[in-house]
């Protein structure tokens, strides 16, 4: 805080009571609204100048022209910095303070990798050059495959998969292609209910019906009762270990033992990878499927939604079927590149194919083996006891404060679970949502998982420091006060923030998914309205 | 380590205060023998960060980056020139850094900028709508034809010979586990894009017709033809467009009659990235938006009745549907979708008009430069920055020559369709902006020697 004035001296402004009046722009000192790029411009000026304007042109398009120009509108360089500049200022980010989505591993993103990212050498390269020109590339995506195989204790690695999801539904593939392989037509996946959703979208989507698995009292897989459902109709199970209750699964090498006795096989979602990483290694648990999100247990940035990227290690049983294009390390020490064309010269016929057009997310590659490498086997196990002893320290110091429906089942790992027990009559989890964005933090996830009532997911991850911490526990703390005891005025929250609370409803009901233009306005109609052709 | 604040007086007094003796009573759910007792196998230490930069620079090198050559490569993936306050405003810690728009009162910048991409997307191809994007052009081309799948209650999917072979391939490996039936085949080396034998291949089983625009040869497709005969049969048709700088000067899909339009957006701000990540562009008309996959950005209004913006249609997502859901896609491909918006803001609809023409320009310098070359063919008569040209020997020999002369020469068929002998001569060549008459005359030169048999 500032010191008082010593001086004593006063701005010239009468007696001092004055009040804030509404400014005359609608903007208030930083706090700077900004219009839709529609409103701002026309479709007839450009920011890009090039290095000649094309004459006529004897063109080769047939009669496929373009009649009209498209509608898009074209801002300055200044304006344009000035209009992204504006609205990036209307968000909240790592850069700014804590993001404690659990589930989510918001963890800082080393500059580093931004900086060797973005070398020609991996940034303007294409991804069909000739094989001789771009032997650098796959010697990366090959040294991080073989890292994330060692840090795993895996077989193989698929690298092709673009997102968490994308890597699950890889997983799934694999194993339906080896029980296929086999003869075996199982129809069944397990899913404990605490599950993240793209765990069953992702099954359904490969044809199979997706059955729960139930949870003990303490919130881990029922043993018991998934040995009692598991059965020739069973083609797996998809566990998250450790779990989205924070959770490690104890019992992950017996229910793996359990799967496998019965002819399935194991996915695990590496979601959370982030608390066992150096630790221990998903395949010494009999695992033989896990995707690994390099947006959180490797930092590379998640970027307001993406892009992701989802590698998927395998186990020894499951590595044949993984998809094309991928890398290999040959005797000699060169990286060569097994895809269609090369396909002969390898012995991967077993493979289900391909899931994306090109080799995978090579920016993301070159993130995460930067982290990697700059982490090193000592730094990363201090990641996973950091991110644990952080969670740990935040589900103490709360506690006694909002209900810990699993604080006795044992420490948690990198997240701590609450739920929404003990708040007063009308209040909610969301009213703490909002209320902690006031107090100028991002909320932790919410009504996530399903299992638990109003949850509140907190995962502060390694990269906060203890005082960071300190902050984030004394404003949950004093929210959730607030909502056990019944403060009408939280149901107002956010009152601080760009926008107040928004109507979804309204949203949802008449979707407005682009721009409309000015009311009275005539607008182009779309192709819809204006009839087929 | 550098990324890591706590400090060893804090993890004690942390761990007191947890009231645990040591740090593995953190880890006592794991069992004993599943811990590891030492590092990690072969990983060396923490390092620092001009070490680690230094190794990242050496193994960059080993590669031949595209601003360093002679380059001509297309195929679904384009070297543009991108303005450098585009790479500038994405590292915005504030976008870079920020998650999914959850909390929307906090993410109106990603939020606004969403909607504002939604909108150039929709414009761009000629469709009501657009969604908030997905991973990449091949992911996306897939979606749509499963989206057609749920629109018709049909399952059979016709794909244009001139579709992306790993488009094709893409879409073959989910058929697979889906059972849905695909009508696919490799381009005949013909200048004609045989929409007949396409629109032959249309039943009242036919959920889709999936035809790219221009295509994999550099062709460009009659779309209206193909639409009339799809919607006749109660068909759609879905538009590929893997470089949508040729909507500067092509007419759009939507407004040749194409119900869904999807594409790879990476040509716009993204820029190669040796395959990813990229962008995948999707719109459709708006009485099918309850099908569409992936995220949607909607406008609404605030408590105090200010205009803002949330994500919307969630009842169709995984995290509420669950099993039920469109598509398991949980992720967009935000960051890319920032680059391309701006990209685009800068370039406006004048803006990418002229780089169209200049692209549409270079290329017919090209292509009339290399039909001199003696034994080269140039295949078609109607291109836009791409075409074909037939040489007189596997491309995939000539492709591996030119590299050793330093040129990067365009993509050669064999390397797209190994098992098709008759496309072996082919050779895929890419004309952007970024190619100069020199580059061209050196190709040219080059190229010849090559097929003459010269010594380098």
């Amino acid at each position: 805080m500032n010191a008082p004035n010593a001086s004593g001296w006063k701005p010239a402004m009468g007696d001092g009571s004055g009040e804030a009046a509404p400014t005359s722009s609608g903007d208030a000192a930083l706090m700077l609204e900004e219009k839709l790029i529609f409103e701002l411009a026309g479709c007839d000026t450009t920011g890009v100048d090039f290095d000649e304007q094309p004459g006529e042109i004897d063109p080769a398009l047939g009669r496929f022209a373009r009649k009209q120009r498209a509608q898009l509108p074209g801002l300055s360089e200044p304006e344009t910095v000035r209009h992204y500049t504006r609205l990036s200022r209307q968000n909240y980010a790592i850069d700014l303070g804590p993001f404690p989505l659990g589930s989510c591993t918001m963890k800082h993103n080393p500059r580093l990798n931004e900086k060797v990212a973005r070398m020609p050498g991996f940034a303007d390269v294409h991804p069909l050059q000739p094989v001789d020109t771009v032997r650098g590339a796959f010697e990366v995506m090959n040294e991080l495959a073989h890292w994330l195989i060692e840090l795993t204790g895996m077989h193989g690695v698929a690298m092709s998969p673009k997102a968490g999801a994308h890597g699950e539904l890889c997983g799934i593939l694999c194993i339906r292609a080896a029980l296929e392989a086999q003869g075996d037509a199982r129809e069944v996946i397990l899913v404990p209910e605490s599950a993240h959703g793209t765990n069953p979208a992702t099954a359904a989507f490969a044809g199979y019906k997706v059955e729960a698995i139930p949870a003990t009292k303490e919130g881990r897989v029922d043993l018991a009762k998934l040995k009692e459902r598991l059965g020739p109709d069973v083609a797996g199970v998809m566990i998250t270990n450790p779990n989205t209750c924070g959770l490690f699964e104890r019992d992950m090498k017996a229910i793996s033992d359990a799967v496998h006795a019965a002819g399935g096989y194991v996915y695990c979602d590496g979601a959370n990878f982030n608390a066992i990483v150096g630790k221990v290694r998903p395949g010494d648990l009999g695992v033989d499927a896990m995707h690994i999100n390099l947006h959180k247990t490797f930092s590379t940035p998640h970027g307001g939604g993406g892009p992701g990227s989802g590698p998927v290690v395998l186990s020894e049983a499951l590595s044949p079927y993984g998809p094309l294009p991928f890398t290999a390390r040959m005797e000699d020490g060169t990286v060569h590149l097994v895809e269609e064309e090369s396909l002969k010269e390898f012995d991967h016929a077993k493979s289900f194919g391909r899931m994306a057009a090109f080799h995978g997310q090579m920016g993301m590659f070159t993130r995460a083996l930067t982290y990697i490498l700059s982490h090193g086997a000592d730094g990363l196990r201090q990641v996973a006891e950091d991110c644990v002893l952080n969670a740990n320290y935040v589900l103490r110091r709360l506690e006694d404060t909002l209900d810990a429906p699993y604080g006795a089942s044992g420490p948690c790992m990198h997240e701590a679970l609450f739920s929404d027990d003990g708040l007063a009559e009308g209040f909610s989890t969301l009213d703490i949502a909002k209320g902690l964005i006031d107090e100028g933090f991002h909320p932790m996830t919410v009504y996530f998982p399903l299992v638990v009532h109003g949850a509140m997911l907190v995962e502060p991850t390694e990269t906060e420091s203890k005082d960071g911490l300190d902050r984030l526990i004394e404003s949950i703390r004093h929210v959730a006060q607030r909502a056990k005891d019944g403060d009408e005025a939280l149901h107002g929250a956010p009152y601080y923030a760009p926008r107040r609370r928004l109507d979804e409803t309204q949203a949802a009901r008449k979707p407005v998914l682009a721009w409309q233009g000015e009311p009275g306005v005539p607008r182009i109609p779309t192709p819809s309205e204006v009839g087929d052709r | 380590m550098r990324y890591l604040p706590l400090t060893d007086d804090n993890r004690r007094e942390m761990l007191e205060a947890i009231g645990a003796r040591e740090i593995d009573d953190l880890f006592v759910d794991v069992p004993a023998e599943a811990r590891l007792k030492g590092d990690i196998e072969g990983l060396p230490k923490q390092a620092s960060e001009m070490a680690v930069e230094k190794h990242m620079r050496r193994l960059s090198k080993k590669n031949l980056a595209a601003n360093d050559a002679p380059f001509f490569l297309g195929a679904g993936a384009y070297r543009h020139h991108v303005p450098a306050s585009v790479d500038h405003l994405i590292q915005r810690g504030e976008f870079l850094t920020a998650y999914t728009p959850y909390q929307p009162e906090i993410a109106q910048g990603t939020l606004q900028v969403l909607f504002e991409f939604q909108t150039q997307v929709a414009r761009m191809f000629g469709t009501d709508i657009a969604n908030a994007s997905l991973y990449d052009g091949s992911t996306a081309c897939w979606e749509a034809i499963v989206m057609a799948g749920r629109i018709t209650r049909k399952s059979r999917a016709v794909l244009a010979h001139g579709l992306h072979p790993h488009y094709v391939s893409t879409a073959q490996t989910m058929a697979k586990f889906t059972k849905d039936e695909l009508f696919s085949g490799a381009p005949d080396l013909d200048a004609d894009c045989d929409e007949d034998a396409i629109i032959a291949q249309i039943d009242d089983r036919t959920s889709c017709v999936v035809v790219q625009y221009p295509d994999i040869l550099g062709r460009i497709p009659d779309l209206a033809k193909i639409a009339d005969a799809a919607h006749d049969r109660g068909a759609l048709l879905v538009a590929v467009v893997t470089e949508p700088v040729a909507l500067g000067l092509i007419e759009a899909p939507g407004a040749l009659g194409a119900d869904i339009v999807v594409g790879e957006g990476q040509s716009l701000g993204v820029g190669l990235n040796f395959g990813g990540p990229y962008l995948g562009l999707f719109g459709c008309r708006e009485k099918f938006v309850r099908q569409m996959p992936g995220r949607l950005c909607g406008e609404t209004v605030d408590a105090d009745g200010k205009r803002g913006f949330v994500l919307t249609l969630s009842t169709r997502e995984q995290h509420i549907r669950r099993e039920k859901a469109t598509s398991n896609i949980c992720t967009n491909s935000g960051l890319c979708a920032l680059a391309f918006s701006i990209h685009m803001t800068l370039l406006g609809g004048a803006g990418l008009e002229t780089l169209a023409r200049i692209n549409h320009s270079r290329a017919r310098l090209a292509a009339q430069r290399l039909g001199d070359v003696k034994g080269v063919r140039v295949l078609n008569d109607v291109y836009f920055n791409e075409f074909t040209i037939v040489l007189p020997s596997d491309a995939r020999e000539v492709v591996r020559e030119l590299a050793e002369r330093g040129v990067l020469g365009g993509v050669s068929l064999g390397r797209l369709y190994p098992d098709e002998e008759a496309l072996a001569n082919g050779l895929v060549v890419a004309v952007t902006e970024t190619c100069t008459p020199e580059d061209i005359e050196t190709f040219a030169t080059t190229l010849s020697a090559v097929l003459e048999g010269e010594a380098a």
